[in-house]
């Protein structure tokens, strides 16, 4: 039998006493209160005692127990107050960088669009970006040298394939498949061959499409009034202009109020106070025809926008061209 | 298209200001994108009062004026025959644009200051009085704005009129949008010249060869006509469209297609052999010099107009020079003719000329309109050309073109546009513009409508009209009905957003470049002889050199945005790009369209800091992020193996690998160093790392659900073990070679030191790796650790000759 507890504890707590580290104070209850320590080691040999004596040592080794323990604790608490200036550091020096990476502007537009739709109901789909010229062309009612043509300057790789000047294509490949209702979105990049300050050669459009018994008129003008009061803002008025595409008809250009100027007239609105944003319509019975649906039954709407457009509205951008300078300095603002 | 307000007026009466009438007109789809004031230029010109004439010191003919200008006094020096003191006449000061566009400068004239002009009407395309100064009023305020005094004002509208409304294409064709939008009549022009006696056939003869090119054709003859300028009234119509007056003939043809839409030709009878008209089409290689003096070749689809040995005219795009009015022409043939939209646009293209005339040709001219055109331009040219008319009328019309009769279902249009109209209003609204409508029961009415609307055929064509003339914004808002059903996207969207998720959040930067590229670039790439990159899909007509060709990867787009960054002093870049190259397929119209991910990284680890010391990023900052992203999608057994050189291509050799994962180890993609060569022909001066992955590879070894695993109950050990191997031998290997011996108790594998140099031997390197191991089920006792611990190390020395350290 070695020492007593009370030795035990004298000596543990002087030694606390004079401990100066979070590292001395841990190895202390270690050797007084660990699996091995002292005070465990005499809890273990108290079977070892007379029996009359057994109580009372075990009773006192707890408490000793208890009391080295909160000495521990004190001491550490008291340890790893700061002592002085010398542990403090400059928590002003910048810390150690951690950076995330920015998305693209367009896809964050992109994505806020067909997030819109999505919540409204409509699937979005894709399609290749070289296209058969019928797809592009001719099953949305453009016919073969027809100066409708001429609204979109296309890009040839032959005389029945383009690069897609627009998304639509994607809607007849859609309705060649799928009985109606259809309604979907589709986003993509596109090609004109035209280059300035508001045309790039490639650009992106977000397309859509609704075919179902009863679409009216009324419903395309409640969803793209819909979608822009939360693009922009419940303020952002729109008004509905009579306009062509061979695809739909009834055709409308959508106009919405200048975000800008809030239709007082500015520089970005050409002081008309209107924005066109929007290409819509009803969807061409010849192109309904053209998939197999029944026009008596069928009815639908169709509408495309620019994604570009909506960006440098909703950024402030001036130049189509910045989208794909990919200057980092642009970039890293988004 | 230019309307201006005044000659609108002729046939219309305008109720309303310039701004309401364009915005009336924008809303009822004819877009009004300018308004602009036809007299701005005369902002700056003012009624001037010669005070005081007195010689030109240095020139008989010009004299020194001072002129009055209201505040203050101009020097002026003049040469008109009819200057005089207290004459009153318009004062140009310098700045004013002239419209034949001369700009009036101050300037010196023969030593002598000018400080302005003095104008005749002529030069303020006011009259066409050339002869001396223009005398004004003397009533006239001295200093007065000229337009203002003398009352000039006129607005004109530039219109973006669409492919389908050729019938705007006119003045009266406006006017007629704007009776019916201010339900005002229409006052149309009345030629007086009746189709009676038949003069005009034993003098002149017409043949149409080729009716579907030219379903009718026209003409009227008038002789003994004086060539001569157009009285002013003419000139000044044309002008205030934007048209320049050549002489009365060629202005008549030009009003009468300004005025109703047609175009026509005015042909010198007496040039035309054997005073015959033949309507053909062109022989394969024949050339013919066209009015603007260039030769054109031509084929055999094209239609001419021929007289009775040669070709005349290119038929409805424009005349020869073999046939053109000159001076001394005075007896006049005048075509009115319709041709076939779609003939006249293919010769169009094909030559490269567009005229105002194929303009509207191809568009699709009033064919019910082609007598009255021709009527119009005859009577124009009796009245103005002090001709005769020769009696009677050809009109050869093989193919005659009649205006659909349609049905339209009340109930229908209200079906499809939302609205609540009655058959009365929907009537009325047609009849507005010249529609003929005819009820046939409670719902239905029978439309034909009028012969320049060539665009309105079926029901939905008459919707249209409806709904624009009733106005879209009266239409009532209302929504589609929508199921509550789950929505979809594409697997492919939906994994690309996910990786550019990941991407932005280990620090990388999203970039969309063109899909084109220059066709160079397979070799600065060094792609070889057969790699699917040289696959390359040809663009006919590209806008650049850098644009000829599709993308066949995106590296070249992302190492020229590098350059760009860097040459613009950002030179630390992490940026990423996700997007379909273009890969042609034997005997496929379309090509392949496979998406790819780039991931690029050039110059500095972490920039300039007080933490550690600026480094550059090297090969295992890309290949951790290639581990990175490849196992953030739970992608499992992922493998990296170096790329045997010769297939490096663009990548160094040496410092490429290739990626592969799942359990049938498909290569997805690749990781390496830009080669130097590839580095130096993209200009970029400084190492750039890439990491390539096919998406479509990518997609099928994702997991969808992955299923969760226990977390283990017992702690575990960690060992550590250094081997001393040859130095060429591989980390991956022995790490492999570990993973394979199939201990179950091991848990994980780390390599955490390499090290060459004493007290290693030459030739060797000491590889040390941390092994962890643990049981599901128990603690593991020390003893069956060490053992399991040392027959690792033991296979490790055996396998690889190595060593151990001292």
């Amino acid at each position: 039998m070695g020492k007593t507890i009370d030795q035990i504890k004298a000596e543990a707590l002087k030694a606390v006493e004079t401990a100066s580290d979070p590292e001395g104070i841990k190895e202390l209850s270690i050797r007084y209160l660990g699996r091995k320590g002292a005070v465990t080691q005499f809890l273990r040999n108290i079977s070892d005692l007379p029996a009359k004596e057994r109580p009372e040592a075990g009773k006192k080794a707890n408490e000793t127990k208890k009391i080295l323990d909160s000495a521990f604790k004190e001491a550490l608490e008291r340890i790893q107050k700061p002592a002085g200036a010398d542990d403090r550091i400059d928590v002003s020096l910048p810390g150690r960088s951690v950076q995330v990476g920015h998305l693209h502007p367009i896809t964050r537009i992109a994505g806020e669009i067909c997030g819109i739709f999505t919540d409204m109901g409509f699937d979005i789909v894709e399609g290749p970006e070289v296209e058969l010229d019928y797809y592009n062309f001719e099953s949305l009612n453009f016919p073969p040298d027809h100066p409708a043509r001429d609204m979109q300057d296309t890009f040839f790789i032959s005389d029945k394939v383009v690069l897609r000047t627009h998304t639509s294509p994607i809607q007849v490949r859609v309705m060649e498949k799928t009985d109606p209702p259809v309604r979907v979105i589709a986003p993509g990049k596109v090609y004109r061959c035209d280059s300035d300050l508001t045309h790039t050669p490639m650009f992106h459009q977000v397309e859509g499409l609704l075919v179902d018994e009863n679409v009216s008129f009324g419903d395309l003008k409640g969803t793209l009034t819909a979608f822009v009061h939360q693009m922009f803002d419940e303020q952002t008025s729109l008004r509905f202009r009579p306009s062509f595409f061979p695809f739909t008809e009834p055709s409308a250009e959508v106009d919405i109020l200048c975000v800008m100027c809030r239709g007082k007239g500015c520089r970005v609105c050409s002081q008309t106070g209107w924005l066109e944003v929007l290409g819509s319509g009803m969807v061409h019975p010849a192109v309904l025809e053209n998939v197999g649906y029944d026009t008596t039954r069928y009815t639908g709407f169709a509408f495309g926008m620019g994604v570009e457009r909506i960006a440098m509205l909703k950024y402030g951008i001036d130049d189509i061209r910045k989208f794909f300078e990919n200057d980092f300095r642009f970039l890293k603002q988004f | 298209m230019k309307v201006s307000l005044s000659w609108l007026k002729d046939y219309v009466p305008v109720e309303t200001g310039a701004e309401e009438l364009a915005d009336a007109l924008t809303m009822a789809g004819l877009e009004v994108e300018t308004i602009s004031d036809r007299y701005a230029y005369l902002d700056t010109v003012l009624v001037g009062r010669i005070v005081k004439i007195s010689p030109h010191p240095n020139a008989d003919k010009l004299r020194l004026c001072e002129v009055d200008a209201g505040d203050r006094t101009v020097s002026v020096v003049c040469g008109a025959p009819n200057v005089a003191e207290n004459m009153f006449a318009p004062l140009a000061l310098p700045g004013t644009v002239f419209p034949d566009g001369t700009v009036l400068e101050k300037s010196v004239i023969r030593g002598q200051t000018s400080e302005g002009m003095l104008c005749s009407e002529a030069e303020l395309c006011l009259g066409s009085d050339q002869s001396g100064l223009m005398s004004l009023d003397p009533a006239l305020p001295a200093g007065a704005g000229l337009a203002d005094a003398l009352g000039l004002q006129d607005k004109v509208f530039e219109l973006g009129l669409t492919p389908n409304r050729p019938d705007c294409l006119s003045i009266i064709g406006i006017a007629r949008e704007v009776a019916a939008i201010q339900n005002t009549g229409i006052k149309y022009p009345e030629s007086g010249i009746s189709d009676a006696g038949d003069e005009i056939s034993g003098r002149a003869s017409v043949t149409i060869d080729a009716p579907d090119h030219c379903p009718r054709y026209a003409a009227r003859l008038v002789e003994n006509i004086k060539i001569g300028p157009s009285p002013f009234w003419l000139q000044e119509k044309l002008m205030s469209v934007g048209l320049r007056p050549i002489s009365n003939i060629v202005d008549i043809t030009n009003f009468v297609m300004m005025e109703m839409g047609q175009p026509l030709h005015a042909f010198d009878f007496d040039r035309l052999a054997g005073h015959r008209i033949v309507v053909r089409t062109a022989a394969e290689g024949e050339t013919f010099t066209t009015l603007d003096d260039k030769e054109r070749a031509l084929s055999s689809h094209m239609l001419m107009i021929c007289d009775g040995e040669r070709s005349v005219a290119v038929g409805g795009v424009m005349g020869g020079l073999n046939s053109e009015i000159e001076d001394n022409t005075t007896n006049v043939l005048i075509e009115s003719a319709y041709f076939s939209p779609v003939s006249i646009r293919k010769t169009s293209k094909k030559l490269g000329l567009s005229t105002d005339a194929s303009y509207r040709f191809e568009r699709g001219v009033d064919p019910g309109g082609t007598v009255k055109a021709l009527n119009r331009a005859a009577q124009l040219m009796v009245e103005i050309g002090g001709g005769r008319l020769v009696d009677g009328l050809i009109d050869e019309h093989p193919k005659k073109i009649t205006s659909p009769s349609i049905s339209l279902d009340i109930r229908d249009a209200n079906r499809v546009l939302g609205t609540a109209l009655d058959q009365d209003e929907a009537e009325a609204l047609l009849k507005s513009i010249e529609f003929e409508v005819e009820k046939t029961d409670a719902d239905n009415l029978l439309i034909t409508p009028p012969s320049f609307r060539v665009d309105v055929s079926r029901p939905a064509d008459l919707m249209e009209e409806i709904a624009r003339l009733s106005g879209y914004n009266g239409i009532p808002t209302t929504f589609p009905a929508m199921p509550a059903e789950a929505r979809k996207s594409t697997a492919a969207l939906e994994l690309r957003n996910r990786v550019k998720g990941l991407m932005t959040g280990f620090g990388f930067t999203e970039a969309v470049n063109y899909s084109f590229m220059n066709k160079d670039a397979c070799d600065r790439l060094r792609l070889g002889e057969d790699d699917p990159g040289r696959r390359m899909l040809d663009i006919m007509n590209p806008l650049t050199e850098e644009q000829t060709v599709m993308r066949t990867s995106l590296i070249p787009g992302l190492l020229e945005t590098a350059y760009r960054n860097i040459a613009r002093q950002v030179r630390e870049l992490k940026l990423f790009e996700i997007g379909k190259v273009f890969i042609t397929e034997p005997r496929e119209d379309l090509p392949k369209e496979p998406e790819m991910f780039v991931a690029l990284r050039t110059g500095a680890r972490s920039g300039i800091s007080w933490h550690s010391k600026e480094a550059s990023c090297d090969f295992y900052d890309i290949k951790g992020l290639a581990e990175g992203l490849i196992r953030a999608l739970n992608i499992s057994n992922l493998k990296f193996t170096r790329m045997p050189d010769e297939k490096c291509f663009y990548l160094r050799p040496g410092h490429t690998a290739r990626i592969l994962a799942g359990s049938d180890e498909t290569e997805i993609g690749v990781v390496g160093e830009v080669h130097p060569e590839v580095v130096h022909s993209f200009d970029l001066k400084q190492k750039a790392f890439v990491f390539e992955l096919s998406m479509e590879s990518l997609a099928p070894l994702i997991p969808e659900v992955k299923q969760s695993e226990p977390i283990p109950r017992y702690p575990s050990v960690s060992r550590d073990i250094t081997v001393i191997v040859n130095k060429d031998i591989e980390a991956g290997r022995l790490l492999e070679n570990v993973g394979n011996i199939g201990e179950k108790l091991m848990e994980d594998v780390r390599l955490f030191d390499v090290y060459e140099g004493d007290p290693v031997p030459a030739g060797s390197k000491s590889i040390s790796f941390r092994i962890t191991y643990r049981s599901p089920d128990r603690t593991l006792e020390d003893e069956e650790v060490t053992g399991i611990h040392r027959n690792i190390t033991d296979i490790l020395v055996k396998e690889f000759d190595a060593g151990l350290p001292a």
